[in-house]
């Protein structure tokens, strides 16, 4: 039970220059690990490669061994860096949560979303408020991976240890594997068991 | 006494939305809110996510979208801030690092974007010593946004806003994204302005940058200030109010802790 990004490289188009060469990185269920890189070394690119939403241009991503379903919820989600991106600006929050399946009204303390919050569109949102119902959606579909790409830069110190503590007990609770991508060394040293670094 | 630069006092902003209908419910985000900036000065505004952090950078700016109603006075350089000196100044003399990198325009070479409006003969040079400085690598000025990764991206928006001569910065979180060594270059950039006279409100969650490179640190709760403190308190452990206490506590080097509800 393993996911696995095995020798991939990835570009944009002929002729740009590879973002990512000859990468490889494997975790385990009920690992938690953190990528480090300087910014531009292609953690995003990654990130984005093992959650399905890009393909390599050369080698592969396997789930237990396989390539990643294309139907259904995916079981490698993933949460946005930018959560601005990673919702529709016409939908309400409450149908945005609904879209990972049914809305899991209880979870939603845990993540600090207000009930009202639930009518509201995007931009009547703060940045930390819209990551948390990221955090809450990519939870609520019952993945079996959870990538974290840079979740917690816009939020609050309080926020941030709060948001953590709730996904990684989800993780702990399920045996989900987890990967936090951060530039912050402490925090990574908090949430992970193993950390990577892309640029050694 | 000193001229102030930018003078905020007893600033609300509220939301006018739509509940049921045509019946409609005023929201407050910002309440009471007060802040002076004195030119020389780094001040930063760190506080909980949606106390209305990025709404006083658009309050400041009059960028506020139509729904929103200000009340309360902001002054700058002893003037009033009225809808046509904010329109004036903008982009000129107040610049604006934005929050998300949804900022720029997709279809645009950031470094034509990073140029700016009003290019003169020296625009060039001074762009390529910007992102010399940031180590955004050669041939990046070519590159479309979705090209750039999130920290590049940032880059770019921090050096658009110091392509500007303006005599004030704010800027939005310039600071995700990007690693520790080009944080603090940026810091240090804003620091160098700061000395010549300029100032920046910098608003961050970084409590440790901030604690580290601004002069006053104003701690945001629920849509006010709790408390300006000197960025030295943090350090030292002198803090008054308990939100302030608790954002540093719950740091990842701290103790990484949150009061459970």
């Amino acid at each position: 039970m393993a996911l696995e990004a095995r020798n991939v490289y990835f570009r944009y188009n002929k002729k740009s220059p590879w973002i990512l060469e000859d990468c490889s990185l494997k975790i385990e269920r009920g690992e938690r690990l953190a990528v480090l890189a300087p910014s531009g070394y292609g953690k995003t690119t990654l990130a984005m490669l093992l959650s399905g939403y890009l393909a390599p241009v050369r080698g592969e991503i396997l789930l237990d061994g396989k390539p990643l379903p294309k139907k259904g919820v995916c079981p490698v989600q993933l949460i946005y860096q930018h959560p601005e991106k990673a919702v529709d600006p016409r939908w309400r929050m409450k149908r945005v949560l609904e879209e990972s399946g049914g809305l899991k009204e209880d979870m939603l303390p845990a993540f600090g979303i207000e009930r009202a919050w639930l009518e509201r569109f995007p931009r009547e949102l703060s940045g930390g408020e819209l990551q948390r119902f990221c955090a809450a959606r990519a939870l609520m579909s019952g993945a079996d991976y959870l990538i974290c790409d840079e979740i917690s830069t816009m939020l609050d110190a309080v926020t941030q240890a709060q948001i953590w503590s709730v996904i990684s007990e989800e993780a702990e609770r399920r045996n989900m594997g987890l990967i936090a991508v951060t530039h912050n060394r402490h925090l990574a040293e908090r949430v992970a068991e193993r950390i990577v670094d892309l640029s050694e | 006494m000193e001229q102030t630069l930018l003078e905020i006092h007893d600033l609300s902003v509220s939301f006018r939305m739509y509940d049921r209908g045509f019946e409609q419910t005023d929201l407050q985000v910002i309440a009471g809110l007060s802040l002076t900036v004195y030119p020389g000065e780094i001040v930063a505004v760190a506080g909980s996510s949606g106390a209305g952090k990025s709404l006083l950078a658009s309050a400041i700016l009059g960028i506020l979208p139509s729904n929103a109603a200000v009340k309360g006075q902001l002054l700058y350089k002893g003037r009033e801030l009225t809808p046509a000196l904010q329109k004036q100044l903008r982009g000129t003399e107040i610049a604006l690092v934005p929050q998300s990198v949804e900022f720029l325009d997709p279809l645009m070479k950031v470094g034509a974007q990073a140029e700016g409006h009003s290019r003169t003969a020296g625009s060039a040079d001074k762009r390529r010593e910007l992102f010399r400085r940031f180590g955004l690598p050669d041939g990046t000025e070519k590159m479309y946004p979705f090209q750039l990764s999130g920290g590049m991206a940032r880059r770019v928006l921090v050096s658009a806003a110091l392509m500007t001569d303006a005599e004030l910065i704010i800027a939005d979180e310039p600071t995700p994204g990007m690693s520790l060594d080009q944080a603090l270059e940026a810091l240090k950039m804003f620091r160098e302005l700061a000395d010549e006279g300029k100032a920046v409100i910098l608003i961050t969650h970084d409590i440790d940058l901030a604690a580290s490179f601004a002069d006053r640190v104003a701690v945001f709760y629920e849509g006010t200030t709790v408390e300006t403190v000197s960025a030295s308190d943090f350090k030292a452990g002198t803090l008054s109010h308990p939100y302030s206490k608790a954002l540093w506590r719950a740091l990842p080097q701290n103790g990484f802790e949150y009061e459970r509800k």
